[in-house]
């Protein structure tokens, strides 16, 4: 997946130009013989069924062998599977304010990420259009974001409780700080891509400031926007549990926490793997919208 | 054949760019005057300014001396009334192909026609470039040839006094390039429209032109030799082959473009 989170992307493809694109040459590779020919679909389900699944299988089996000879005091593989029942159990459980079931911690957690993530949505894109648009305001901004972007997004979260005095405001505050660098560079990044074509057909049309902004710049910049949307969501997930951590109460970063305070290691374990998948569906729903707003992309 | 009354004049026209090395002086003293319903291509090398010109009648850049009158107004910017085909079609990649010119149709005849109206009058656009059966494609879906045909649809969909192809079949092969210059022929018969073209093939303009404006090369450029082609219409591309006229033509152009070969070209 993209590491690199706070960089400009580009989206898949280009929209293609005029000149006719030269097909990809396929070549076979001499060492791929006539195995890598074609497969049938019962064969290329196989191989995505079986080879995570031999992968998952020998991370299990390393860790009982680890576990068994040299870390007694971690949990083994059938602890955390046993937790993982419980905890699925009853997910929806509430015993008091600070004892909620996982289903509500992760919702908690989500509820923080979207809520930052709008936000940031909300500034960062019209920030994004004024720095793409405008020499000037990108003159005067660029050196502020390019000294504020490195910043890890928890040094702000300070400064968020000495301002808002509550730990859910701060939380969301720090989300909204993570989000919202790759809403204005991908913005800007975008339209600053348009094409000079787009704007002399605007130009022929008469077009006026808000027709312009209305029928091509945003739709034009579209595809740029989703992946800065994409980038920031993915990373505001990594950053919540840093930061709930921090600011404690409910939500998937405190109850790691929580159980570290507990010395319950398999529902870390177990958490740790709610995260990824959370993370997994987080990103595919946002590359489906993505995808669907790809004009470039070519309908089957 | 008889010169319709001028709807355009050119006057004096000269464009110098403001360039990091200094300014460089495209076009001098381009005088053109063009009747309407004629057709009219303008012909030169890489580099002869001819597609300053059809900037500056376009009204996409301001010119820096002369200027130009269409109807006895002067240009002074952009506008429907002058609408472009480019080179390179230009549609918008996230709309259809009815959605390219409905675009043009709604901003253009927005004030005057009801929305259905408006539609009837897109697919009449459509249906006259043969695009009618791919209207819900988008442009990354069809061809070079049909992104050129969406695009001359969308020009012709402004109901333009005058008609401007910039090169409009300079990135396509040469069959589809012949069936496009043969509807481009189709739709000026039909519509009798005022249409200036800006080519590098010779073919091409004795094929479509009444008249053949040649440029100099720049810098400085001007227009050098303007021939009239006398040819009748409507022209079959397969009868000219061997028509006097078409071979006279053909060879007017030729030794002009021949006389002012560039160096590099050479």
């Amino acid at each position: 997946m993209k590491s690199a989170a706070l960089t400009i992307i580009e989206p898949a493809e280009e929209p293609e130009m005029d000149a006719p694109r030269p097909e990809p040459v396929q070549t076979r590779r001499p060492q791929e013989p006539a195995a890598a020919r074609e497969r049938t679909p019962l064969e290329t389900l196989a191989r995505a069924v079986l080879l995570p699944a031999i992968t998952f299988a020998l991370v299990l089996l390393g860790w009982t062998v680890m576990q068994a000879a040299f870390v007694p005091a971690f949990p083994d593989v059938p602890t955390v599977w046993n937790k993982a029942v419980e905890t699925f159990s009853d997910p929806f459980y509430v015993y008091g304010p600070n004892d909620m079931g996982i289903a509500w911690q992760v919702m908690y957690s989500l509820g923080r990420v979207l809520a930052g993530f709008l936000l940031a949505v909300a500034v960062g894109i019209p920030v994004g259009f004024l720095i793409g648009a405008n020499k000037t305001f990108e003159q005067a901004w660029l050196p502020l974001i390019a000294i504020l972007r490195p910043v890890s997004p928890l040094a702000w979260l300070p400064i968020g409780l000495l301002v808002f005095r509550a730990v859910d405001p701060s939380a969301i505050f720090v989300i909204f700080i993570t989000s919202i660098w790759p809403m204005i560079l991908n913005t800007a990044a975008g339209v600053k891509a348009i094409p000079q074509d787009y704007l002399n057909v605007a130009r022929v049309l008469n077009f006026n400031r808000r027709e312009m902004v209305t029928k091509i710049y945003v739709p034009a910049t579209l595809p740029y926007m989703l992946t800065g949307m994409q980038l920031s969501l993915s990373t505001a997930w990594m950053v919540i549990v840093a930061a709930e951590m921090l600011t404690g109460g409910i939500g998937i970063g405190f109850y790691i926490w929580d159980e570290w305070n507990n010395l319950s290691v398999p529902s870390i374990i177990v958490a740790i793997v709610i995260i990824g998948c959370v993370g997994i569906l987080l990103e595919a729903g946002m590359n489906h919208i993505r995808r669907r707003y790809d004009y470039s992309a070519k309908k089957e | 054949m008889t010169r319709q009354p001028s709807i355009l004049q050119i006057s004096k026209l000269g464009k110098t760019f403001d360039t990091r090395s200094g300014s460089f002086e495209a076009l001098r003293d381009v005088d053109l005057s063009i009747g309407e319903g004629e057709f009219v291509s303008i012909i030169g090398h890489s580099g002869c300014g001819k597609s300053t010109l059809l900037n500056l009648v376009a009204g996409l850049e301001a010119p820096t001396l002369g200027g130009v009158l269409l109807e006895g107004r002067l240009v002074d910017g952009p506008g429907p009334e002058r609408a472009v085909v480019f080179q390179n079609h230009s549609l918008l990649p996230w709309l259809t192909v009815y959605g390219n010119v409905r675009l043009a149709v709604d901003k253009v005849l927005g004030g005057t026609k009801s929305s259905a109206e408006r539609d009837a009058w897109t697919r009449e656009m459509l249906d006259l470039v043969n695009m009618s059966a791919a209207a819900g494609k988008r442009p990354a879906e069809i061809s070079g040839g049909m992104k050129q045909r969406v695009g001359i649809a969308r020009a012709l969909a402004m109901e333009p006094k005058v008609l401007l192809l910039d090169e409009p079949f300079g990135a396509l092969d040469a069959l589809t390039r012949a069936q496009l210059q043969d509807s481009v022929m189709d739709i000026h018969a039909r519509l009798g429209n005022t249409v200036i073209m800006i080519t590098h093939d010779v073919d091409e303009a004795v094929l479509l032109s009444d008249r053949i404006v040649m440029m100099s090369n720049g810098p400085a450029a001007t227009i050098g030799e303007i021939h009239d082609v006398a040819l009748a219409r409507p022209r079959r591309r397969l009868e000219l082959g061997e028509h006097a006229d078409y071979l006279a033509a053909r060879a007017a152009v030729m030794r002009f473009l021949t006389r002012h070969r560039t160096d590099k070209a050479a």
